[in-house]
């Protein structure tokens, strides 16, 4: 699995690639905190548009890094294609902490509006 | 009902093993000729519990994990088994949202996975022996077929 990092303004925009697994889970807690330390960044887009396999575990680093986003006044968003990968996000309720979009137009958008 | 193959995997129980286990499973399965979506759901359904046995059964340590797989006319059955810590209330684990390691992340959605990605799913445990998940799927995109 790998995590790539771009911003946009004061948002960060961690993109996903590979397999999210628990194996995987702490490793992608770490960077994406790393990334969180730097002072620009307010709101974060979770990319898991490149994913091939995400499970439950995925859900647990979302989750944990939206409430440290939170705490510094910030928003989240997702960007996610796969079925069975949007089922998942969607049966552990995080739509009621953040949208899921198709693309990165559409989460900046729903960013903007937050 | 008589399986039709039948494969059995015993390995460790680290985390790399997580996509070891849904690789495999997924290979096994493929014989019958399900669709994608199919394979993805046992694969997703593999890894949440293989997940468990390591974080919850053997909580760390480690320990030997067993998976059974059966293939059946259009269906399979996968037993995914640990001698760990075992649960004490199945139902309350069972819950969606439920967990016992919340301070690792962990979201509670494992056994609600499974669930809806498999028809059907079964639990036996007993405290300090171990647990068994039997996950089975009847694959609809081979009804029809001969």
């Amino acid at each position: 699995m790998e995590i790539k990092f771009t911003n946009r303004g004061s948002t960060l925009i961690a993109t996903f690639s590979g397999e999210l697994d628990h194996h995987f889970a702490e490793y992608a807690r770490n960077k994406i905190e790393g990334e969180l330390l730097k002072a620009t960044t307010r709101n974060v887009v979770f990319d898991l548009s490149r994913l091939s396999f995400m499970d439950s575990s995925g859900i647990g680093v979302i989750v944990g890094r939206y409430a440290n986003v939170r705490k510094l006044g910030g928003n989240t968003a997702i960007i996610c294609k796969d079925q069975k990968i949007c089922r998942i996000l969607e049966l552990s309720g995080i739509l009621k902490l953040m949208p899921i979009c198709g693309d990165l137009e559409h989460a900046m958008n729903a960013l903007a509006s937050a | 009902m008589q399986p039709v193959n039948e494969m059995k995997l015993e390995f460790l129980s680290k985390s790399s093993n997580e996509a070891f286990a849904r690789v495999v499973a997924a290979a096994f399965v493929s014989q019958l000729d399900p669709t994608l979506e199919e394979l993805a759901d046992v694969k997703t359904a593999v890894s949440e519990a293989v997940t468990n046995a390591i974080i919850h059964g053997y909580e760390n340590k480690y320990g030997i994990i067993r998976m059974t797989c059966r293939q059946f006319d259009k269906s399979v059955e996968i037993e995914i088994s640990d001698d760990g810590r075992g649960i004490e209330n199945i139902e309350e684990a069972m819950q969606p949202l439920f967990t016992s390691k919340p301070d690792m992340e962990r979201s509670g959605m494992g056994f609600t996975v499974m669930e809806s990605f498999m028809d059907n799913v079964r639990v036996t445990s007993k405290p300090g022996e171990g647990t068994t998940v039997t996950l089975s799927k009847h694959f609809g995109s081979l009804d029809g077929r001969e």
